[in-house]
């Protein structure tokens, strides 16, 4: 057995490991806290794929934005941990059935003999950028569906904040513009007048 | 020194074999965390005295001549206390929230360079690699806030992790056009794209200044320094995310803000300061500039801390929005296309 391949079954059981945990942990923090542990060790695999620039994004926006927002939210939440455990064995054969439906289309699809004979690993060299390639490729290629994509996004960020988006009457909030544009004379008034003299105070 | 390493790495080949490679990486590995942590140690020495200088006050002169001894004393002082599990906590969580915040702060250094040749691991995508564990940072403040069951600590969490994110946006546009500036994401050959026969001209920090400024100042709010450091605000939350720590656990947490601090300095000092190219042309590149820059701007950090009152709440998220996010992404249109006409000389 070659290192990578040690590498790759001990990132793939952790995966494994982490989402089990996901689904069985009581409480919905260590259950998103084992999915984060799940997206490490599946950007490890993709590492060993040499896919770095997949790897790292995975890393960099699932774990690094979307989980810590996604744990803001579940920390936040006042759960009941009872309610929630409620209608685990009435919706676990459902449950069972998607997961091995998953599973037999995994092994059919990865085990079948044209798919091992055709998709082996394949190696670069050291000095080869897999984010120069996939660049290169979602900007010539693939540009209509990649911008696609994007409005697609933008689309649905625009939706979620007009869904959001309240204006109340009556709440009291600071205009920056205004308070950058105030002037001195605008706050205070400049009095001028006459000394006093040194009698009028002892008086 | 070089061919020093060189024949050194030939001996261990033929004395160890294969054990040598992961003993000569530990080695490496030793050789930076190790003067780190001493820097981390004396950087801390180095804020109170200077706040202290910048306040008229003497700062710490009692340990040690000059108060040289004072981080070693603190360590020692910290090492001997006892650290506090509160009742109500999650233990594990609670144990596991200062190591996910040190843990970051230390593998995003395998990447960086020191000079042309003294870099850990020269990897290509070695700037995702450092958004990536510099991302992975918040964790470490999310979990200890949750994990102490406290709701000064939660506060801290929340208030934290909703700056990072938000901050962490503005930085990796900033360096989205320091790549496209350098057309590489290795961190040698950003430095290598800004060498030149006009010295400081050269630098990337030239045509990229408002990103220099957007990226610095996000460094600040990235490790939760002053006047960005709402997530401690004792004045409100008494110390924030890690009020129930203590001792070493709390140490942690400290280590990590010092080594953030540091790494900071250095990235800056990589990507817009030219890293170890001199400033003037006729002077040899060497990583002594290297040291100079990120000592200049360490004393940024503590000058900051010593000058600005904390931002409001509100007025941090709207300077991360509404100003340094428009702004970016705004000079990553400048720069491509700036970079289409021949006026783009870097």
């Amino acid at each position: 057995m070659s290192f990578i391949s040690i590498v790759f079954y001990v990132f793939a059981a952790l995966t494994v490991f982490a989402a089990v945990g996901v689904i069985t942990s009581r409480n919905p923090v260590h259950a998103a806290l084992f999915l984060v542990l799940a997206f490490c060790s599946a950007s490890g695999i993709w590492m060993t794929l040499e896919a770095e620039f997949l790897a790292i994004v995975l890393i960099l926006v699932y774990v690094g934005a979307v989980m810590v927002l996604f744990l803001f939210v579940v920390m936040m939440l006042d759960v009941n941990l009872i309610q929630l455990r409620e209608g685990f064995w009435r919706w676990f054969p459902f449950g069972a059935g998607l997961a091995g439906l998953m599973v037999f289309e995994m092994v059919w699809v990865l085990g079948s003999r044209q798919t091992s004979d055709t998709v082996s690993a394949i190696t670069h060299p050291a000095n080869y950028s897999n984010t120069k390639e996939l660049g290169r490729l979602i900007y010539t290629d693939y540009v209509y569906p990649f911008e696609l994509a994007a409005v697609i996004l933008l689309v649905a960020m625009v939706a979620a904040i007009a869904l959001t988006l309240r204006r109340r009457a009556g709440v009291k909030s600071q205009n920056v513009a205004d308070q950058v544009k105030v002037k001195a004379k605008d706050r205070i008034r400049i009095v001028k007048m006459a000394a006093e003299s040194k009698d009028s105070v002892s008086n | 020194m070089m061919e020093f390493l060189q024949t050194l790495e030939q001996a261990g080949q033929n004395l160890l074999g294969p054990a040598w490679l992961p003993l000569w990486t530990v080695v490496k590995i030793m050789l930076i965390v190790g003067p780190l942590m001493g820097c981390v140690a004396y950087l801390t020495l180095a804020e109170r005295k200077v706040i202290g200088w910048m306040q008229i006050r003497i700062g710490p002169n009692r340990v040690g001549y000059f108060g040289l001894l004072q981080p070693l004393a603190d360590g020692i002082k910290l090492l001997m206390k006892e650290i506090i599990l509160p009742s109500g906590s999650n233990k594990f969580l609670f144990i596991v929230g200062p190591i996910m915040s040190l843990m970051p702060a230390l593998a995003a250094w395998a990447v960086v360079p020191f000079n042309a040749e003294l870099v850990l691991s020269d990897v290509n995508a070695g700037l995702l690699y450092i958004l990536a564990m510099t991302s992975l940072g918040v964790y470490g403040v999310i979990i200890a806030g949750w994990a102490s069951n406290s709701k000064y600590a939660f506060l801290g969490a929340l208030r934290s992790a909703a700056q990072i994110v938000s901050y962490e946006i503005a930085m990796g546009f900033a360096l989205v056009t320091v790549l496209m500036a350098s057309q590489s994401l290795n961190l040698g050959e950003i430095v290598a794209g800004q060498k030149g026969s006009a010295g400081a001209l050269n630098w990337f920090v030239v045509p990229l200044f408002p990103m220099f400024l957007v990226y610095l100042i996000s460094g600040v709010a990235e490790a939760n320094r002053a006047p960005f450091d709402v997530a401690e605000g004792e004045s409100e939350i008494v110390a924030g995310f890690h009020v129930e720590y203590s001792g070493m656990a709390f140490a942690l947490f400290f280590l990590a803000e010092y080594a953030n601090m540091i790494l900071i300095a250095f990235l800056t000092s990589i990507m817009f300061l030219g890293g170890w190219l001199s400033p003037l042309p006729f002077l040899p590149d060497s990583i002594v500039w290297l040291f100079g820059k990120v000592a200049f701007i360490l004393f940024l950090f503590l000058w900051f801390r010593a000058t600005f009152p904390r931002y409001r709440y509100d007025q941090l998220m709207r300077l991360g929005w509404k100003v340094f996010i428009p702004l970016s992404i705004v000079w990553v249109v400048v720069v491509g296309a700036w970079m289409q006409t021949p006026l783009w000389v870097w």
